[in-house]
């Protein structure tokens, strides 16, 4: 038997730990690295290159670097940065984010290569997650099936319920604004138009009804469908007749509506799917998407109706569309700014000069769409460009129930059955990170207006705020009662409303 | 080939009978006449054999109708019952669960502040010592001491469960009388599912019992209801509830219980 030496004293102990605490500490690094910055979307270098001390490397003296070589000196103008370094090496081209807040000499390997900094810009805004709840509003007899806020502020909230009436509530206050009565049975989808002046109403009764902002009605239900309305949307601002919105409606029938919104009238009927169709996004472009029970996706001409593609990879049904430019077409000529345009053509132009920044993608204007299915994988697609999807966005475990990209158009975030949040890049549609912490079905996510923050809503009654650069949860909302089915962050980046089972309407702000 | 499969073989090689199918038919047609008969005829221990084995048969032939009747039964109503709104991307799924109903009608029931200490079964029979043990007089020590019990009813005992030496054991638990699992019932559902036991919260006769896992009428036993996907306010999933028991498990050798909501 081997003889066993006694354990060290404390003093001894202690000793070495002082050690071993002195050696890790290690001195600032020396020595300079020459960093070349390179735009992410273009691939274009920026200025020349540049030799940076180690020492200084932060991402912060990085970011001011960059917007000096933009020529952007004012501190005023300055636009933050995120930075990734690129790496080649045999097997390929891959890049590493740097954390917000973190040095470069962490990341970099040896200081005798050049670096290729590549980096993109945030918003020059910053939203706060919301971390309470700022009020409970009972007032609906049913539960909640749909909520959204107006493009302009996050004063103004509509959510569409199972008693089947809508309602407007005041987020200032946390008091109803109106009840909007009309509809028989119950509303299945709201949809605020992007200037702000009407809102329509999608019910199970086979109608589509229109209400002005205060939410007197415009005129009779739109009558139509057959079948109960699933999903709404209106055209874009930029590309309306002025004064003469038009908004398509997908319903059960299999069929979606363009309805003239000021007539009342039945514009055009797409017909051509062969199931239900569960979601339609009018495109800024002048497409409109939808996507059906069928399995198929199909783009149809706005203006004539006629049916362009159909995108056909899909195995299972597929549940949800969403576009580049979601967050642009729904708030149209609105911004952080609040500052709304005077007169039509120049909101018309800031409308389009929305869109355009979120839709140019190396330097041409294209929409990218990814759609989600119970075939529990995701397609991202460039129909302009191809009838061949872009990236399959594999990962999930069960149907994919929801996606959106984030405003940016950097980052997608898929919700599904799983419990599970993904987040991928939208670029290429590769995989960044999983959120976990839901326990249940995950039933929607919505970015913040800055891209900086995701909200997921669950069938497990909780809200979750997650950090995306991070992929952590930042912030845990428990309150609801029971399962929530509609989550919404107001365009402004103020609140977070949110309706569920339990049939109160809870708004969330920092 | 097995020995008793001589028919088959027999037919395998030569063929059936011509008249095989025709007297099938007759058997079979005669069979009711058979039936009747018989059921007329019968005396004494026959006639009740009979009846039992008929008794059987109906069973199996009601069930076997009410199947049919029900495949035949053609209904025009939607699929899914258009009274409980639903948000669009969950229409057209089947996969509604009685669970999670379950879990708000539990939510429901625990706003109601009164309903919080009563439970279904208020009060429940006496069980004297004399029942519920069995003095063991086996052996020569244990005879002249007779300190060692049996219990005679069935218990609930833990998994990390290790029986003390032959010596000191005091109480024996017979591992014929051992429940893991119990039949809950939720009381405003009318759903039943079986579930694990996690422990036994009280009998109500006596505190020793409770101690033993004594399983009678009306103990409190803590059910693991994981699988059913409830969750609370705060989001995580609940693991344990509580649920009393409704019949007498040794009478009936199952355990039923009923959820306490």
């Amino acid at each position: 038997m081997a003889t066993v030496p006694p354990p060290p004293s404390k003093r001894r102990k202690l000793e070495a730990e002082l050690r071993t605490r002195e050696q890790n500490d290690q001195p600032p690094p020396s020595g300079n690295v020459r960093v070349r910055f390179v735009d992410r979307a273009t691939n274009e270098q920026v200025g020349s290159t540049v030799a940076i001390p180690l020492a200084q490397a932060t991402t912060k003296n990085l970011n001011v670097l960059l917007n000096s070589l933009k020529g952007l000196d004012d501190a005023a103008e300055r636009v933050p940065h995120r930075f990734f370094v690129r790496r080649e090496s045999t097997a390929g081209v891959s890049t590493q984010a740097i954390a917000d807040g973190s040095d470069l000499h962490g990341a970099v390997e040896n200081t005798e290569e050049e670096i290729s900094l590549e980096y993109e810009p945030q918003a020059v805004f910053r939203v706060r997650a919301v971390s309470r709840c700022s009020a409970s509003i009972s007032g609906h007899g049913q539960v909640i099936l749909a909520a959204q806020f107006s493009p302009a502020s996050s004063s103004k909230l509509v959510t569409g319920s199972g008693d089947a009436t809508a309602r407007i509530w005041d987020c200032e206050t946390g008091t109803p604004v109106s009840t909007l009565k009309g509809h028989t049975k119950f509303i299945l989808a709201v949809s605020w138009s992007p200037d702000d002046t009407m809102i329509a109403t999608g019910s199970d009764d086979s109608t589509v009804r229109l209400w002005d902002k205060k939410g007197k009605p415009l005129g009779n239900a739109l009558k139509g469908h057959t079948k109960s309305v699933m999903s709404l949307s209106w055209e874009p601002y930029h590309i309306q007749e002025p004064g003469r919105p038009r908004l398509a409606s997908s319903s059960r029938d299999a069929t979606v509506r363009i309805w003239d919104a000021v007539s009342k009238r039945c514009d055009i009927v797409l017909s051509g799917h062969k199931d239900s169709v569960t979601c339609v996004r009018w495109g800024g472009t002048g497409v409109i998407y939808t996507a059906s029970l069928d399995r198929t996706i199909k783009i149809w001409s706005a203006s004539t109706g006629i049916l362009e593609h159909t995108l056909s990879s899909h195995a299972a049904r597929v549940n949800h569309l969403a576009l580049s430019t979601d967050f642009a077409l729904r708030t149209a000529f609105h911004d952080h700014t609040r500052e709304v345009p005077a007169t039509t053509e120049e909101k018309i132009a800031k409308a389009k000069e929305q869109f355009k920044n979120a839709a140019t993608f190396n330097g041409e204007v294209t929409e990218r769409l990814v759609s989600a299915s119970d075939d529990l994988t995701m397609f991202l697609w460039e129909p302009s460009k191809s009838k061949k999807p872009l990236a399959r966005l594999q990962g999930h475990q069960k149907p994919v129930n929801h996606v959106t990209f984030s405003p940016d158009g950097l980052y997608i975030a898929s919700a599904s059955f799983d419990n599970h949040v993904k987040l991928w890049s939208a670029r290429d549609g590769k995989f960044i990170s999983t959120l976990r912490g839901h326990v249940s079905d995950v039933y929607q996510c919505c970015f913040s207006p800055d891209s900086r923050l995701l909200v997921s809503a669950s069938k497990d009654t909780t809200l979750k705020v997650w950090d995306v650069a991070k992929g952590t949860l930042k912030e845990d909302l428990p309150g609801h009662q029971d399962e929530v089915y509609a989550v919404d962050w107001s365009p402004d980046g103020e609140r977070v409303g949110s309706g569920g089972k339990d049939r109160a309407v809870r708004l969330w702000r920092h | 080939m097995p020995q008793n499969e001589y028919i088959e073989r027999w037919q395998k090689l030569h063929g059936k009978r011509f008249d095989y199918e025709e007297r099938k038919r007759k058997r079979i047609a005669r069979e009711g006449h058979n039936a009747s008969e018989k059921a007329q005829n019968l005396r004494g221990l026959r006639a009740k054999l009979y009846q039992q084995q008929r008794h059987k048969e109906k069973i199996q032939m009601k069930k076997q109708i009410k199947a049919h009747e029900e495949r035949n039964v053609k209904s025009s109503a939607p699929t899914e019952d258009s009274s409980t709104p639903l948000p669009q991307y969950l229409l057209d799924r089947s996969n509604q669960t009685n669970a999670k109903a379950l879990s708000s009608a539990i939510k429901n029931k625990r706003n109601e502040k009164a309903a919080k200490f009563s439970v279904p079964l208020p009060r429940v029979r006496g069980i004297a010592e004399e029942e519920m043990f069995k003095v063991v007089k086996t052996g020569k020590k244990t005879a002249k001491k007779s300190w060692k019990r049996m219990i005679t009813k069935p218990t609930f005992v833990g998994p990390d469960f290790t029986r003390r030496p032959v010596k000191y054991e005091r109480f024996i638990r017979p591992m014929g009388l051992r429940y893991k699992k119990a039949n809950v019932t939720h009381p405003e559902l009318g759903v039943t599912v079986q579930l694990p036991i996690l422990s036994v919260k009280k009998n109500p006769q006596n505190p020793m019992y409770t101690q033993l896992g004594v399983l009678t009428k009306g103990t409190i036993l803590e059910v693991n209801v994981s699988e059913l996907g409830l969750v609370t306010a705060g989001g995580k999933i609940v693991w344990g509830r509580w649920a009393q028991v409704t019949n007498n498990p040794e009478n009936d050798g199952c355990v039923n219980c009923v959820l306490l909501v």
